[in-house]
């Protein structure tokens, strides 16, 4: 067995963790959020040329065939750096709906820009009731002559105000709740009919809620068949869970090491505190929890892309399960190592605990993956 | 043993609940309710009330304008103003610097003082931490020399909570270095105003102000200033944090935040019902409750030996652990309420007056940001860790 990188992912690592480095020091990165569009144009540009953007789609599709783990390299160098652009939603959601689900002419229209970063994408798969349930979903879409006509609201669609095309889950039959009679439509932001109500998030980025009211669309914007899109968005969840995972392994990582720092240079009573044996051992505590996220993370990356099965739901709900509740524990216990200072807007380390707990709020929180294991739990 | 109040209690129970029913402003009780901002102004209104009842000043000796309460009074006093949604004092005047003037400082300085506290012609704050100097205080370096009738004033003092808005601040100032570190130590009155005093906001990871730095060059403080006397305001110091960790607990506060997480979960819906329905997260709710209640008799109890004639020892540290981790737990169910709408930062949903659609829950804006507010309940006035080594020592005499 051997857990170590190949070669390829390892430059792959070192590629986007040199850029990373390079454009996304603390500074630049609070000015990126402060900005209107709330992230980095040219980082995302950069990101494009670098062949990023392409990662995981197909070799056919002018991608770079990349594996679970591949995708895993670029994230946790992403979330080391609190990166803000919309990647995780354009490449690895908006993307991977594309690509599984979409017809030739989508793949060749949209996959293409997104490659190279020309085009973003935001999918709205929630809505105000659905607290992570992906089938609670009332928004409907009627037929009406060739195409559909959708009504009701997405929510909190990250990246939604900078995207050039929204995906949305609508119901074309059946109940609330239903795993039936979902599907998937791509929607021009511009459209008449399209409102976006957008907002800073507690994470320094920017999302916004949908509203569609009698929008119309053609028949060519329906992803995948009608009614069966459930699987598609269940299956593309599971791997933006599993790219959110190892984003927050990032985060992880450089929150242990600034507070690791800390403890060695923060003197109080003469000594620094790292010497407090109580310190100490909460250090290894969350040590270990970082470890676990790592597992967690490979775990997840591993049978990202496998085929559908409850072993890779279950598999996905565990690690996501590990990430919230290490990424709590890890993030509440830096602050309070820090004292006074990781309770600050300037300093790092409150921004890598703010995004580690949003994680916990994107595609289902510890407490829901808890349940959906339970639910999957097989009598030995 | 009897747990129930005296009928005395009661009655003035019933007091309290009609004056609070009358008497505290409906825009003010929906902003502490709802986590909405409190501007200055509505601090300062509703102390004006309380000290036209003669109900500001608690603590106080009835001599200088305060009134005489048991501690069981104080306390009922505390779950009822927090169950109606009535701001906290802020203390630092009232409950801080005001008893240590009276115990420790001069006739002129209660003359001078203590009425302007009663009023809110002064607004204190608290200069004890410095950069390197936060749970070691003693190794504060902020320095004070005598020359002639008045000290020269250097150094910085940090987390300064709410100094943006005051004109006094009580400081520890070392005037001795060649003695033992606590022993060198004095309690000054600084007027903000004075020339060479310099604060700067530090903005909090929610994007607050509500904390600051404030600086002291050269500044020249009266020796009238000086309360009780020079190197001895260690001991002042401390009897002070007794009087801020009893209060620290905020029982009667997490009360009322539990009664408001219940609003919030039974608005919230999961699979189509109310999420206070929901087993799992009934469940998470139903133990911080439990843990709450526990607290609440251990707070009793303490107050009880208080009002026996005993003091508050140790006994107040560990309330003060479990009463911030239960406040915390109970910020982080309200956070995980929201589901996916705990990311939004809403800004303009955290004023009373705004009068658009709400993204999510009513209340649901200042959520996300309180959990992490809430961090500082286990960070100051102590750290729970500094709670702990006390009562390792104190109590278990180890
Ligand atoms: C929001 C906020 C408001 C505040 N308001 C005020 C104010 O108005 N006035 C004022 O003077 N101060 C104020 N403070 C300061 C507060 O009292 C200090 O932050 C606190 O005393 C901790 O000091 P520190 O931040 O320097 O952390 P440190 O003392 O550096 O502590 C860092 C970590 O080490 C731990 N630690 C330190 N020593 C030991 C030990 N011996 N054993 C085990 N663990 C230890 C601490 O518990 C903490 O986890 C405020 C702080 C905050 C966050």
């Amino acid at each position: 067995m051997d857990f170590r990188l190949n070669e390829e992912q390892q430059m792959l690592q070192d590629t986007v963790a040199r850029l990373v480095r390079g454009e996304y020091e603390f500074e630049k990165r609070l000015k990126y959020s402060e900005s209107e569009l709330g992230f980095s144009e040219d980082f995302w540009k950069q990101l494009g040329e670098l062949g990023l953007c392409a990662v995981p789609f197909p070799e056919e599709l002018g991608g770079f065939g990349g594996s679970g783990v591949d995708v895993q390299s670029v994230m946790t160098e992403l979330g080391r750096g609190l990166c803000l652009e919309p990647y995780m939603q354009t490449v690895i959601l908006g993307g991977g709906i594309i690509s599984q689900a979409g017809s030739d002419s989508q793949k060749e229209d949209w996959l293409g820009r997104i490659a190279t970063g020309e085009l973003k994408v935001a999918v709205g798969l929630q809505e105000p009731q659905s607290h992570y349930n992906l089938n609670d979903v009332e928004t409907r879409a009627k037929k009406s002559g060739d195409g559909y006509t959708l009504n009701g609201r997405k929510g909190v669609l990250i990246g939604g105000h900078a995207a050039g095309l929204i995906i949305v889950s609508a119901r074309t039959s059946g109940d609330s709740r239903d795993a039936d009679g979902l599907s998937l439509f791509a929607i021009d932001p511009e459209a008449a009919g399209v409102d976006r109500r957008t907002y800073p998030t507690m994470d320094g980025a920017k999302g916004c809620d949908v509203f569609l009211k009698d929008v119309k669309v053609g028949a060519d914007a329906l992803i995948g068949t009608e009614g069966k899109a459930g699987d598609v968005i269940q299956y593309q969840a599971g791997r933006a869970m599993a790219a959110l995972c190892a984003e927050a392994v990032g985060a992880m990582e450089e929150s242990i090491k600034l507070t690791l720092e800390y403890l060695k240079t923060r003197k109080q009573f003469g000594v620094p505190i790292g010497k407090f044996q109580v310190l100490q051992h909460r250090m290894v505590d969350m040590s270990s929890e970082l470890e676990q996220a790592r597992s967690a993370s490979i775990l997840a990356a591993s049978v990202a892309n496998d085929e559908a099965s409850d072993e890779r739901t279950r598999t996905l709900a565990a690690a996501k399960n590990i990430i919230g509740r290490a990424g709590q524990h890890i993030s509440e216990q830096a602050i309070q190592l820090h004292g006074g200072i990781g309770m600050t807007w300037e300093y790092s380390l409150a921004h890598y605990a703010k995004r580690l707990i949003m994680i916990n709020h994107q595609l289902g929180d510890d407490d829901h993956h808890l349940e959906a294991y339970a639910g999957l739990l097989q009598a030995s | 043993m009897n747990m129930n109040y005296t009928a005395e209690e009661l009655a003035f129970r019933d007091e309290v609940r009609s004056f609070l029913e009358q008497k505290l402003p409906a825009d003010i009780a929906a902003k502490v309710k709802r986590g909405r901002r409190m501007s200055r102004a509505d601090h300062e209104r509703w102390q004006q009330i309380l000290s036209k009842q003669g109900w500001y000043a608690t603590h106080w000796p009835e001599e200088y304008g305060g009134v005489k309460w048991s501690a069981v009074q104080k306390h009922i006093w505390d779950e009822e103003s927090c169950r109606y949604g009535a701001p906290r004092s802020i203390p630092f005047g009232v409950n801080m610097v005001a008893p240590v003037i009276i115990k420790f400082g001069s006739e002129e300085q209660k003359q001078q003082y203590l009425p302007r506290i009663l009023s809110g012609e002064d607004w204190w704050c608290q200069g004890y931490s410095e950069p390197g100097a936060g749970s070691d205080l003693a190794s504060l370096k902020t320095r004070a020399v005598r020359e002639g009738d008045h000290y020269v004033v250097n150094g910085q003092k940090t987390w300064t909570t709410l100094g943006q808005h005051a004109n006094m601040i009580f400081c520890l100032v070392r005037t001795n270095t060649e003695v033992k570190a606590q022993e060198g130590i004095s309690f000054l009155l600084i007027d903000m105003e004075t020339p060479g005093v310099t604060v700067r906001p530090i903005i909090t990871l929610d994007g607050e102000h509500e904390v600051n730095e404030v600086f002291f060059d050269n500044v020249k403080v009266p020796v009238e200033n000086l309360v009780g006397e020079e190197d001895k305001g260690w001991t002042y110091a401390k009897y002070l944090l007794t009087y801020e960790r009893t209060g620290l607990a905020g029982i009667g506060a997490s009360k009322a935040a539990l009664s408001h997480l219940k609003g919030i979960a039974s608005r919230q819906k999961k699979n189509g019902r109310p999420l206070i329905e929901d087993p799992s997260f009934a469940q998470r709710v139903a133990q911080v409750e439990i843990d709450l209640m526990a607290a609440a008799i251990s707070n009793l109890r303490i107050i009880a030996s208080v009002e026996g004639g005993g003091v508050p020892g140790a006994e107040s540290s560990m309330l003060k652990v479990r009463g911030t981790e239960i406040r915390q737990a109970i910020t982080d169910l309200a956070r995980r309420a929201l589901g996916p709408y705990a990311q939004p930062f809403v800004e303009e949903e955290l004023n009373l007056d705004y009068e658009g659609d709400f993204l999510s829950d009513q209340d649901g804006a200042p959520l996300s940001a309180q959990y992490f507010n809430m961090r500082k309940l286990s960070i100051f006035g102590g750290s729970n860790e500094i709670q702990k080594n006390i009562v390792t020592k104190m109590i278990l005499g180890l």
